[in-house]
């Protein structure tokens, strides 16, 4: 293979530019400022142009950690967050982030090298079909074979990637094309005649969900991960809706921070470990006003249990998941931020404040009788649970947290207070083990003057821990509290519940009383970051004192804590939700259940 | 179950057919047949596809197709009299001298049109509705079927209307 002449490196000023620059020069035009990247082979011609550019570009130690960073740079920020890979194993080691940004509905953008035009369907060196591959993971994707197709295509992407549902976008980029001189025009005329995204509400369908609210006896408003995406003034409007409705609200876990946690009319987290009182007020609900929800089966359990008694009004800005999994009373196509404009306007013109005393009577028992909480373990172990409280205490006002995946997330929702200027990241859709450590850097890259705190497991962290090297060197002091219970947590969980105890493939060997490998402070102390260790909850509150005293570098502290420790409250995989037990064996007591 | 026909505008772009067809099949629905082919507009593509689902999970597909970016405008055509549906057969049977002329006679019935003669076969070339095409073969099945090629459905509204104009309106502004 003859290689194609390169242009020549630095200066262009005496000739077109090439097709690498004006990728570098598209992004620069968009608005980037932040990539996160590996090179190789076919994309190298434009890490020649990036060397030069303004852009601040984060080499990571592997693409996946890439594909997450740019997530928690976006998930954090609202913006695009972009990553760049090369071909082939480069390309493909992105797929599970974009997948988790697609069903998180993240607005990112990939680039990646493709081999040469010529060489496509010859199984060249590094070649995957990466198009193909992501088509159903993501919001859409380019082929891009010639240097005159960059401009468009990347500028395509990002307007496609954060406009209506935000999701991630890939573009292919051939090395012929990055090769090739072009005529780089800025801005560029984008060419989407089949995507207008609806963002504006119908006002007659907006007006229905009001006066239903309205006259409603037992209504929840549910509010999801759309609220977040739709920025701060929808969560503004909420706030405002509540305060002038006085319906209690229930959040997905998506939705986390949509309301304040202190919030009093704040229920909680519905579904599968949420709270008693959130998940009996869906279920005996006369009306839920459902904004930015997908109605995930971790939400509604059972379908054809969830919530029997209720009017459902759905507002997202999908309109394919209006209906999908529920059937909807008063569908309302529209941004969240919007909607919620509006029906704070509806709702201002209202006579009087509606009456909801009698179901508020009933909330507040269960709020009552049924608070969050947790049994101290019987092994005389550290409960996880009492340091993220204790972390939720201590750490600042305006924390973003992230968390990865299984039981430390859940209790990371359950007893994080996020409420003020707090943001919890997670994966909620895909479950993606490993997004927390990468997802934090991407948020800390975006927020340097905030404390971004990974909350993460001895089992997520193994899978992508190793970004910790990349914080070290480029300055990103990420917090890592691991929840360290030396097991695959959550799947021994359901091993103990309905497995008869049998630990098939859960143990980790990570807990001090254990063969420890690999012990978390060395490794963390290699990555060339600090490293604490604390396993007695009279040391917990020190530690964290300790590791936020740390500013130059990431610090890891090795909770060591009990691994029989469990999440409840639980409902069981499928099972409807009013079979919620509020501790293992313990069904709450519905006594009034007149409703 | 019922069977409905689709009318997909998509962009013409490459991809765009791996695109639709991946989305009917991650989502589960079945596609009995599908035809793709140019419009009066260059830039634009149209896919037929017959399907077989329940009403509901039909608009969600229609939906999921719409959020198909290079899709401009999915509209089901009328089942029934308010549009006109045809396939392609192309069909080789056995005909001697002796069963010749019985096959051209059944062919004149449906008005096929024989467009290949061997000396001991024929090929035969008939359009119409799938029953249509399924009767004209229950009649030539006793002459031995050597080789049956069926294309997939197309179909076009009735009356002055075209439902392409919007969406090329759309494209082009």
């Amino acid at each position: 293979m003859t290689l194609p002449k390169p242009a020549p490196p630095g200066s262009q000023a005496d000739r077109r530019p090439t097709g690498a620059e004006a990728i570098v020069k598209t992004l620069e035009a968009l608005g980037v400022d932040v990539i996160f990247g590996i090179p190789g082979g076919a994309i190298l011609p434009t890490y020649d142009p990036l060397y030069a550019s303004k852009i601040r570009h984060i080499l990571v130690r592997h693409e996946q950690g890439a594909g997450h960073a740019a997530t928690g740079y976006a998930a954090s920020t609202g913006k695009v967050g972009v990553c760049l890979a090369t071909s082939g194993p480069g390309a493909t080691n992105l797929i599970t982030a974009l997948a988790d940004a697609n069903i998180d509905s993240a607005p990112v953008l990939a680039i990646t090298g493709q081999v040469g035009a010529r060489a496509i369907g010859t199984d060249a060196f590094q070649e995957a079909d990466i198009v193909g591959a992501t088509m159903p993971l993501t919001k859409h994707s380019f082929l891009v074979k010639s240097a005159d197709e960059i401009a468009p295509a990347i500028s395509a992407a990002y307007h496609i990637a954060h406009s209506g549902r935000p999701g991630p976008v890939l573009v292919d980029i051939t090395k012929s094309a990055q090769t090739e001189l072009t005529d780089w025009r800025w801005p560029v005329k984008m060419e989407l005649p089949g995507y207008k995204p609806v963002t504006k509400p119908h006002l007659k369908q907006v007006r229905q969900a009001a006066e239903a609210l309205r006259t409603a006896k037992r209504p929840v408003i549910l509010a999801g991960g759309g609220v977040i995406r739709a920025g701060a003034k929808a969560r503004l409007d909420l706030r405002n809706l509540v305060d002038r409705s006085g319906a209690p609200v229930v959040i997905t876990l998506m939705g986390a921070g949509a309301l304040p946690d202190n919030h009093p009319a704040n229920l909680g987290m519905g579904g599968m470990h949420g709270s008693v009182p959130a998940v009996a007020a869906l279920q005996r609900a006369d009306v839920i006003l459902a904004i930015g929800s997908r109605f995930d089966d971790r939400l509604t359990g059972d379908l054809t249990t969830f919530a029997p008694r209720a009017k459902l009004i759905h507002a997202d800005i999908d309109p394919a998941e209006i209906g999908k999994n529920l059937p909807v009373d008063i569908p309302i196509v529209g941004d969240a931020a919007t909607v919620l404009a509006e029906l704070c306007q509806a709702a201002a013109e209202w006579p009087a404040r509606p009456d909801y005393r009698r179901w508020w009577e009933y909330l507040k028992e269960l709020l009552r009788n049924y608070p969050p909480g947790y049994d101290q373990p019987s092994d005389g172990r550290l409960a996880p649970q009492h340091v993220i409280e204790r972390l939720s205490a201590l750490a600042p006002a305006d924390a973003i947290f992230v968390s990865g995946v299984g039981q430390h997330q859940m209790w990371a929702q359950q007893f994080l207070d996020i409420s003020g200027g707090r943001a919890l990241l997670n994966s909620g859709g895909l479950g993606t083990m490993g997004y927390a450590a990468p997802a934090a850097m991407g948020a800390q890259v975006a927020n340097p003057e905030r404390q971004v705190w990974a909350v993460d497991g001895d089992g997520c962290f193994q899978m992508t821990g190793h970004e910790l090297v990349t914080c070290a060197l480029n300055g990103i002091p990420i917090k890592v509290a691991l929840i360290n219970n030396s097991s695959l947590g959550m799947v021994r969980q359901w091993q103990t519940l309905y497995y008869g105890e049998r630990y098939s493939n859960t143990d980790l060997h990570t807990g001090d009383d254990t063969a420890m490998i690999p012990d978390f402070v060395k490794l963390a102390d290699a990555y060339g970051c600090a490293a604490l260790r604390c396993a007695n909850a009279e040391d917990v509150d020190g530690v964290i004192g300790q590791a936020m005293a740390v500013t130059d570098k990431p610090v890891l502290i090795d909770f060591q804590v009990s691994r029989d420790a469990q999440v409840w409250p639980m409902i069981a995989g499928g099972a409807s939700n009013d079979t919620i037990e509020y501790a293992r064996g313990l069904a709450p007591a519905f006594e009034r259940d007149e409703f | 179950m019922s069977t409905h026909t689709l009318s997909v505008l998509v962009e013409n772009k490459p991809g765009v057919l791996t695109r639709v067809a991946a989305l009917f099949a991650r989502r589960g629905f079945n596609i009995n047949s599908l035809a793709v082919g140019p419009t009066e507009h260059p830039e634009i593509s149209r896919i037929t596809a017959v399907v077989d689902v329940e009403d509901l999970p039909l608009e969600q597909v229609t939906k999921q197709l719409n959020k198909l970016i290079n899709v401009l405008k999915v509209v089901e055509l009328d089942g029934g009299d308010g549009s006109v549906q045809r396939d392609l057969l192309l069909v080789k049977v056995g005909a001697n001298a002796a069963s010749r002329s019985q096959v051209t006679q059944i062919a004149d019935l449906f008005r096929a049109h024989i467009v290949d003669v061997a000396a001991d076969s024929l090929v035969i070339e008939a359009t119409g509705t799938d029953s249509k095409l399924n009767a004209l073969m229950t009649l030539l099945e006793p002459f031995g079927i050597r080789e049956l090629v069926k294309s997939g459905t197309v179909g076009i509204g009735r009356g002055g209307k075209s439902i392409t104009d919007r969406s090329r309106e759309r494209a082009v502004r």
